[in-house]
């Protein structure tokens, strides 16, 4: 188990630098920030003393050498723009990010599991065909374009949530949260139902195959056999089964929830990191860039593990180690 | 005696009510666009920080709403002799600590303002021309430059004063807590969290007369539609820079109240004539290359600008929001000429002229522009394409983000681009001087002619211009040199963009040419 | 729906009798009248994005044809011109339904296109890794595994960023971030086809390797990968709008149906829905379509479901 999380460490730490190189290529690549820093008045003097305090003078190698230098030392840089650590500016806004990206998960689960397994338990009935066919749609739509009609209907239209922006925010164990006040779970509705979607969908698939297949197993038709009620046989027997393979897609998905964020994020002007990032690349600060990408690299990274040790307690069948899950 | 419990408890509430309301009355919420980068007065060379700190720091002179120079913390200036200009300071003026503003405070900030570590954009430009600093009494100071420095007040009118005894050794990140951000400003410093929110409060004490707001809170909302949002559900009580799409609406509305001022940004169109090498995105209609560089023809040049209408862009791309433009600045600016109109739509002498300059059937160009950095930059774009593709010019468009376009634009990687300008000294010579002056970054000569126009006479015209200390001879020689620049098409300009503010219908904004969103200028509507 | 499925042949003996895999593909394929439709609804789109030049009313690219001053007006307005705009225009006064239709026509392109060239990319990876096995197969695998752990939207964008605006470079972009799922598919299709004894026999037989690969195990790693496409296809349509629509995909004056949602987004709040609505509705039909055919397809390919 330590040989197999320190290895899985190590390739870690291997893709953060292969990431991190190739962003410092990608912006070199882009543009000149000094372009868009400088004021278009400056003489050549200016410019170069510019560039010589953002320390973009050197050669590209050498301002990467200095990047991992500094941080092997935990210090990712200072924004090219604010002059303030970019860690800093990441996770002043990361708190409103993963509110965002829970709370829509939540939504996932508590609406797509039940649907999922209605449709499971009733594949013919026309209630499964329109929950299969209601996913199908949700899979189909665009992201954007949801958030979009949203917007169109709730805001413009009946006047109902307002278009965008975080609501007000309470400090929950000093964490800035809006899920607590009601102007932010107004504020809060549409762009997390609007990134939930795309999940929830999945979920509705995931459950009702999973039920499918295990109503047909032989301890559920004899917990049915011995005269169970339907619930009970539901609520213990299938969901207890079914729980293994959610568990893991929840956890896998929630990464991607994470970065879909940017979406959303830019639609409801959520004041997130997705948009942070958005800002970032429109101006070329790269320590910003940078920063972004190595900390989401890690959350996925915890996430990850940390879904592989869940799998690997809930099913005894895998080991840890021997045979990492594919995932 | 239970009655007068209740009337004394009704009494109360009221009294209450009364003074929560007068409360509210005094807190303004205003949306901006643009983030702000730093409280450093002396950090980043940006317009919208320099709009904010105005309102907690003061120059020696400020401009008022139509960027004229207006006494502020100096009293009076005037030039000795050409190297040689005196301030008289104003008296009784304190900082935000109850510390006396004196010389020494200007002298301070002219030594801290090259030295801001981490920079990306420094203010040294305007104090670079002033070699030595003399302090005369406490409210007068001497300023020496090495060559004469026509703009040296306009140049002190961006250089924000701090205190002495806080700021030495200062550091951005200071200014930034509020430790050190302290001016003589009618606002005091309260909060500011990047990218989200600034909040001032008001300076009782101020010489200028006390502000009507106790508190003012600036929000970041840089989504247009964000911000137009906010407008409509009563978050924020003004916000600038109203997207053209939602304007109308915004007019409609009996809520609210919509101004507007003709900026002193011109969006205009250079094209690459230094050598009579074929530039970027021009070909013939099959896709080589011509054999000379068209825009070296001032009939072909002459011929593209007076194919554009000017007026249809500004009232159907830009929704009025643009002013059609004959020249760099609008003409109540100084240095601007009377002479120089918009040029007139006209495409059938423009055909006349490409045939002249033997380009009868046209040819194939690119317009290369941003799409994120002026209002509505791409349709303008695009626009103009259409007006090309009418005198027989196959128009293609090809826009990038402005992070992408700058640096390419000053690589020369594009024949003709759409770009934008605003002069922040106010007047055409510095406009001039950097747009078309033949380009020599060392002599900070056409810094930004990206178009490498060169033309020894405006060149001359200019060099004297900034040379002439006396406002009225040095107005008429800039006048000649803008009316020989655009007698040559040297540039195109399309249009002067137009800012807006809209406030709720209680508030009234004196809109600001300098495009500044400033609280200074908010003020219950009566 | 599954008992019928085992019935119908039986009962038809037309069916029975004609039982080439082809024709029971197509009898198991039209089980589900919902895939129909879609199939139905996907040829007719695909035949008016092959045709858009010829029966768009305007060509939406042509500048000249083109007048700022009939820009935004709602549909079913009349042009200076005396023609209808059946759909309204947008702000460059480009007629809207001429502009879905080139619109539709460059996302199915990129959504083909993309799909093809990962399609092989991954292929000829995955085969490599699964027959040759060994450093190359670790090497490839552990690619791919990373590539995969990160969201490909992720990826895209600092791709596109880098890369600039184009249909290739969206391509590369899209080639970028699905190729790993063709090369993950077909590497374990082929790893059980590899085990089995016609492989076997082939290799005793020592017929040349590629005849092996190509003839024998490729074959066998199509179903799956079928599947895995179309459902590609519908994703990369999908992460090039979202892309055009974050500003990274495709150049202003050539949209896709991304572009035109997102051109139309800022007019939302001011009411004109239109600019950006329609080609919304396009885009989902064409999504949910391509995704309708593709979830029978996985029924009808998937051995895992047969009786």
């Amino acid at each position: 188990m330590a040989a197999y999380a320190l290895r899985r460490l190590g390739q870690s730490l291997l893709v953060l630098a292969l990431m991190s190189f190739l962003v410092f290529v990608g912006v070199y690549a882009i543009g000149n920030p000094i372009e868009l820093l400088v004021n278009p008045e400056a003489d050549d003097a200016e410019r170069a003393r510019a560039a010589q305090a953002l320390g973009l003078d050197k050669p590209l190698l050498v301002q990467y050498g200095v990047f991992l230098l500094h941080a092997a030392k935990g210090d990712l840089g200072r924004s090219f723009v604010y002059n303030i650590p970019a860690i800093q500016l990441i996770l002043q806004r990361l708190p409103a990010t993963l509110e965002l990206a829970l709370t829509a998960t939540v939504i996932a689960i508590l609406i797509g599991i039940p649907l999922g397994l209605v449709a499971g338990l009733k594949p013919d009935s026309w209630i499964g065909r329109s929950i299969m066919a209601g996913s199908i749609v949700g899979f189909s739509l665009p992201t954007f374009w949801v958030g979009l009609v949203l917007i169109m209907v709730f805001s413009v239209q009946l006047g109902w949530l307002p278009p965008n922006g975080r609501g007000a925010t309470v400090s929950l164990l000093g964490v800035p949260v809006s899920f607590l006040t009601l102007d932010g779970l107004r504020h809060l509705a549409m762009p997390a139902l609007n990134l939930a979607l795309l999940k929830l969908s999945l979920l509705i698939r995931l459950t009702r195959a999973g039920t499918r297949e295990t109503v047909l197993q032989d301890y559920v038709k004899f917990a049915r056999a011995k005269g169970l009620p339907m619930r009970r046989v539901v609520g213990v027997h299938v969901l207890k089964n079914i729980m293994i393979p959610i568990v893991t897609v929840i956890g896998l998905e929630l990464g991607s929830v994470i970065a879909f964020a940017i979406v959303t994020e830019s639609i409801f002007a959520w004041p997130g990191t997705g948009k942070l990032l958005i800002d970032s690349i429109n101006q070329l600060d790269r320590p910003v860039i940078v920063a972004y990408l190595l900390v989401i690299v890690a959350i996925f990274i915890v996430i990850n593990f940390v879904v592989d040790v869940l799998y690997s307690l809930l099913d005894p069948r895998v080991r840890i180690g021997s045979a990492a899950p594919a995932h | 005696m239970l009655r007068t419990i209740r009337i004394a408890a009704v009494a109360l509430c009221a009294s209450l009510i009364a003074f929560t309301a007068g409360a509210r009355d005094r807190e303004v919420t205003i949306g901006l666009q643009a983030a702000i980068t730093s409280i450093d007065p002396h950090y980043h060379n940006l317009s919208p920080n320099n709009g904010m700190l105005q309102q907690i720091f003061e120059p020696l002179i400020r401009r008022d709403e139509n960027m004229k120079l207006v006494p502020c913390l100096a009293t009076s200036w005037k030039a000795l002799d050409d190297l040689t200009w005196e301030f008289k300071l104003r008296k009784g003026v304190h900082f935000h600590d109850g510390s006396p503003f004196t010389a020494e405070d200007v002298a301070f900030t002219l030594k801290r303002v090259p030295n801001v570590p981490n920079s990306p954009s420094s203010f040294a430009t305007f104090t670079k021309p002033i070699v030595d600093v003399k302090i005369v009494d406490p409210y007068t100071i001497v300023f020496k430059t090495a060559t004469p420095h026509v703009l040296l007040p306009s140049d002190m009118a961006a250089v924000l004063i701090v205190s002495k005894k806080n700021g030495e050794n200062a550091t951005t990140e200071d200014y930034n807590s509020g430790k050190a951000a302290i001016g003589t400003g009618p606002y005091k410093f309260k909060e500011y969290v990047p990218n989200q929110r600034v909040v001032l409060t008001a300076n009782y004490g101020y010489w200028g007369g006390e502000e009507p707001w106790d508190k003012v809170m600036f929000k970041i909302l840089s989504n247009p539609a964000a911000r137009v949002a906010a407008l409509l559900s009563g978050d924020v009580q003004m916000i600038e820079n109203v997207p053209t799409a939602d304007l109308a609406q915004v007019r409609k509305d009996k809520r609210f109240h919509v101004v507007d001022k003709v900026s002193n940004r011109v969006i205009y169109v250079h094209m690459q004539q230094g050598s009579d090498q074929c530039p970027p995105g021009v070909t013939d209609k099959s896709g080589n290359p011509l054999a000379h560089n068209p825009f070296r023809d001032p009939r072909v040049r002459k011929a593209l600008s007076i194919a554009i209408n000017r007026d249809a862009i500004a009232q159907r791309i830009m929704e009025g929001q643009a002013v059609p433009a004959g020249q760099l600045l609008p003409d109540f600016f100084f240095g601007t000429s009377k002479k120089l109109k918009p040029p007139k739509y006209d495409p059938e002498a423009a055909k006349k002229l490409l045939a002249e300059a033997g380009y009868p059937n046209g040819f194939a160009l690119t317009i290369y522009g941003p799409n994120n950095r002026y209002i509505n930059d791409e349709k303008v774009a695009q626009a103009i394409a259409q007006f090309y593709s009418r005198i027989g010019i196959d128009a293609k468009v090809q826009t990038f983000p402005s992070s992408v376009y700058f640096t390419r634009a000053s690589k020369l990687e594009f024949g003709y681009m759409l770009l934008g300008w605003g002069t922040e000294s106010g007047e055409q010579g510095s406009s001039l001087r950097s747009l078309l002056a033949t380009h020599d970054p060392k002599k900070g000569m056409g810094v930004t002619n990206r178009a490498r126009y060169s033309n020894p006479k405006l060149d001359q015209l200019i060099e004297q211009a900034m040379e002439t200390i006396d406002d009225s001879k040095r107005e008429k020689l800039i006048q000649q040199a803008a009316e020989l620049a655009m007698g040559d098409t040297a540039l195109i300009p399309i249009h002067y963009e137009v800012s807006n503010w809209a406030t709720a219908a209680a508030y009234r904004y004196t809109p600001r040419t300098d495009q500044y969103t400033l609280a200074m200028g908010l003020r219950p509507a009566r | 729906m599954r008992i019928a499925a085992d019935r119908a042949p039986l009962e038809d003996g037309r069916a029975v009798r004609a039982e080439s895999p082809w024709r029971r593909f197509a009898a198991e394929f039209a089980q589900s009248r919902l895939a129909l439709l879609g199939l139905a609804l996907l040829v007719l789109l695909a035949a008016v994005a092959i045709a858009a030049p010829w029966i768009a009313p305007q060509n939406p690219y042509d500048l000249a044809q083109l007048d700022v001053l009939d820009s935004r007006l709602p549909p079913g307005s009349e042009s200076l011109a005396g023609k209808t705009y059946w759909l309204g225009t947008d702000d460059q006064g480009r007629d809207m339904l001429s502009a879905i239709l080139f619109g539709l026509r460059i996302s199915l392109t990129v959504g083909v296109a993309s799909t093809v060239a990962a399609l092989a990319l991954g292929l000829a990876l995955g085969l490599a890794a699964a027959y040759f096995g060994g450093w190359l197969d670790a090497a490839i695998m552990r690619i791919a595994d990373i590539q995969l752990s990160f969201p490909a939207i992720l990826i895209a964008l600092i791709l596109l960023a880098a890369l600039g605006q184009g249909v290739g470079k969206i391509i590369v972009a899209l080639v970028t971030v699905q190729w790993a799922y063709y090369a993950r598919t077909v590497r374990s299709a082929a790893l059980v086809e590899r085990q089995k004894e016609y492989v076997e026999a082939a290799k005793v037989l020592a017929l040349p390797e590629a005849r092996i690969v190509f003839r024998h195990i490729l074959p066998n790693c199509l179903p799956p990968l079928i599947v895995v496409a179309t459902v590609q296809v519908a994703h990369a349509i999908s992460l090039e709008a979202t892309l055009s629509f974050l500003g990274l995909g495709l150049p202003i004056t050539e949209p896709s149906l991304g572009l035109l949602i997102a051109n139309g987004f800022q007019y939302l709040l001011s009411g004109k829905y239109w600019i950006s609505f329609y080609p919304g509705i396009a885009l989902l039909v064409t999504i949910m379509a391509i995704n309708l055919v593709a979830d029978q397809l996985r029924d009808v390919l998937n051995p895992r479901l047969k009786r």
